[in-house]
């Protein structure tokens, strides 16, 4: 963000540049001080409070999935400090388990659910927020807004619609105006789960990529402009580099999403397409 | 469309993800390059815009599969984008201005409007008809939801979920953020708060179920373990009314504040190091630098972030789920409407609590859109 001055040779004499050399020692040691952070000793230990309780439940669950199951039924996870003992037979138990569709392929299915659903909607939506920021039109504000309210439809609502959507098309009378995905029975097939999760991505990731991509300093976007580039360009070759960390940070989130959804691979996958949450829930 | 996902379907799940994402980038980079071209002037680009608006919809019509009304429903679409591209070409922005618009909006508005705006407008005419669909309720279903005592409880719970798990959560997130801002090991730090996010809902629920649980005899559950340990009676805390609803919120602050965390901390490296500076020469404590200058550099993010949990919050339903089942007196308007659903589809009362959650929102959506003007103005 900070344009970092070129240094230029002032001619001074050598006593003037030891004392400027002083200077810039002394401005660096307590900008470095600073860099050292306000942190007092009392923020330190309130830090280290907040992430042990943060730690505290998972370590509980982590313990407890390597004692033996009697264990974890009588005696609290704490105890194994005092009487410890140890078994992995939770784990073999577990990936050994389910009948047709082993933890292995689920997991493999989880992948290929959340990688193309989570780069598919950040690429619509920075799109739309790219024109949502930069696109001067008529109603943006109002349409932003819309956009952005419809973060709270309920998934719930939506999954009955979106059914009959994918398997009948959309018609009015008697006219077909989409047709179905005709993909209904094919377990292979993940086109309805990539294009749900799409859906219910794109409100808050356009609301979140818009707060990054609009804050980009207009300057740079009309420089370009006046050079000659499209808004293709610009988008390609400026917005996109400018907001890759927030686009990374958003992906990440979108990708956790995913990976956790329960609800929406239940709805939309079938029989060999099931991803490793459904797995986890019947074993 | 749907023989390339028919074909698909039929190869190994891993070859899949590099031809989807590839057809994928395809389109997109078509749309990118039609958008630079769009506005130039000269004869051969306004044929090119007179051609993709003509073409373009009968060719996406036909890639989706023939069917009866296929050719009645693509003229109607090529008559469609001829219009388009008259009112494109004399726009008062000039040629092709109102087209690059169209190409990037086009993609979200598509999803969203058959994917959430369509079965908004279905369920909010749902909650003005009676339960089985069969005629006109007028208001009887909201009537329901403030007199009965499930929907009033839903409600009453759904307001204390919104009102402290963001606030919360975001509280706890910033506090942390800044107390591990450049200390040794800050990554490390981060990420055993961020840990919780990574774990899904149900994931949560099942960790915290063990941490509140109750048995007769030796307790297996941390909460009661330390009771117990420092003599005292175990409680079973999911039944304890009306406090299992704060337990319950706790686990959505458990999991949301390594996101505010997150989020915070790269917004706090973002504040200009300048400012900190000429703040900490002019003899300013850790505490009032934080106050007056950190805080108002990342006003928009914490927004951004009390916004999203908010959502979060008032859409919650897993946990709920999970955990109590509703029992208790812990149901909240989203869990609550998935059950009037199930419970013998009753439609009306479900669409009923949808719509009254929806309004719920609106106040944090018309704050933000404020703000959204307000930094427009500012620009």
């Amino acid at each position: 963000m900070t344009a970092t001055p070129t240094p230029i040779a002032v001619p001074v004499s050598s006593g003037a540049e030891r004392q400027l050399e002083r200077g810039l020692a002394k401005i660096e040691h307590s900008s470095g001080k600073l860099k050292r952070g306000t942190t007092s000793r009392g923020a330190t230990i309130a830090a280290l409070v907040i992430a042990v309780i943060w730690t505290l439940p998972t370590a509980g669950l982590f313990i407890s999935s390597f004692r033996p199951a009697n264990d974890i039924k009588t005696t609290g996870w704490w105890t194994v400090f005092a009487n410890p003992g140890f078994t992995l037979d939770n784990y073999v138990n577990a990936l050994s388990s389910g009948d047709s569709l082993t933890l292995g392929k689920a997991f493999l299915n989880s992948l290929v659910i959340t990688l193309p659903a989570a780069l598919i909607p950040i690429t619509i939506a920075s799109l739309a927020a790219y024109a949502f920021a930069w696109i001067d039109f008529k109603g943006r504000n109002t349409m932003f807004v819309l956009v952005f309210a419809l973060q709270i439809v309920p998934i719930q609502m939506a999954l009955v619609p979106l059914l009959r959507l994918f398997s009948d098309g959309l018609r009015v009378g008697g006219l077909y105006i989409l047709p179905g995905l005709g993909v209904n029975g094919l377990d292979g097939s993940f086109a309805k789960v990539w294009i749900a999760h799409t859906i219910f991505a794109l409100p808050l990731a356009i609301f979140m990529l818009h707060n990054f991509i609009s804050e980009i300093p207009a300057e740079v976007i009309e420089a370009a402009r006046m050079d000659g580039a499209g808004h293709g360009q610009v988008f390609f070759r400026i917005v996109l580099p400018l907001s890759m960390p927030a686009i990374a940070s958003f992906g990440i989130f979108q990708f956790l999403w995913v990976w956790n959804d329960l609800l929406v691979a239940t709805v939309f996958t079938s029989g060999q397409g099931l991803p490793i949450t459904k797995a986890l829930q019947d074993l | 469309m749907s023989s390339f996902f028919q074909w698909l379907a039929g190869i190994p799940p891993l070859a899949q993800i590099p031809l989807i994402l590839l057809a994928f980038a395809a389109l997109v980079a078509v749309v990118l390059v039609f958008v630079e071209f769009a506005p130039r002037r000269g004869t051969p680009y306004t044929i090119l815009r007179l051609a993709v608006c003509v073409v373009v919809p009968v060719v996406v019509l036909l890639a989706f599969g023939l069917y009866n009304s296929v050719i009645w429903v693509a003229a109607i679409a090529a008559v469609l984008g001829g219009g388009l591209f008259l009112l494109d070409y004399r726009s008062k922005r000039g040629a092709g201005y109102s087209l690059q618009l169209v190409a990037f909006m086009a993609p979200a508005v598509f999803f969203l409007i058959i994917g959430l705006i369509y079965p908004t407008i279905t369920t909010a005419g749902q909650a003005f008809m009676k339960n089985d669909g069969s005629g006109f309720a007028g208001l009887d279903n909201f009537a329901w939801v403030f007199t009965s005592p499930d929907g009033l409880t839903a409600f009453g719970n759904t307001l204390i979920w919104v009102l402290l798990a963001p606030i919360t959560a975001t509280a706890i997130g910033l506090a942390y953020a800044v107390f591990i801002d450049k200390s040794r090991g800050e990554k490390f730090l981060k990420l055993l708060v961020f840990m919780p996010m990574a774990i899904s809902f149900v994931g949560a629920s099942i960790i915290f179920k063990f941490f509140y649980d109750i048995r007769q005899g030796e307790q297996i559950g941390l909460l009661n373990g330390i009771l117990v340990a420092f003599g005292g009676q175990p409680v079973d805390w999911l039944g304890l009314e009306p406090w299992n609803t704060l337990l319950l919120v706790i686990v959505l602050i458990w999991t949301q504040a390594g996101f505010a965390m997150t989020v915070l901390s790269a917004a706090i490296k973002g504040v200009p190091a300048e400012q900190l500076e000429a703040a900490s020469l002019d003899g300013t404590n850790g505490f009032q630098a934080f106050r007056h200058i950190t805080v108002p550099g990342i006003r928009t993010t914490i927004i951004v972030v009390l916004t999203t949990i908010s959502i979060a919050s008032l859409k919650v339903y897993d946990i709920v789920s999970a955990m109590t089942g509703g029992r208790n007196d812990t149901t909240i308007l989203a869990f609550e409407m998935v059950r009037q659903f199930q419970l013998g589809s009753r439609t009306g009362y479900s669409s009923a609590l949808a719509v009254i959650l929806f309004v719920l929102v609106l106040p944090i959506v018309i704050y933000n859109a404020r703000q959204i003007q307000k930094q427009r103005e500012i620009r």
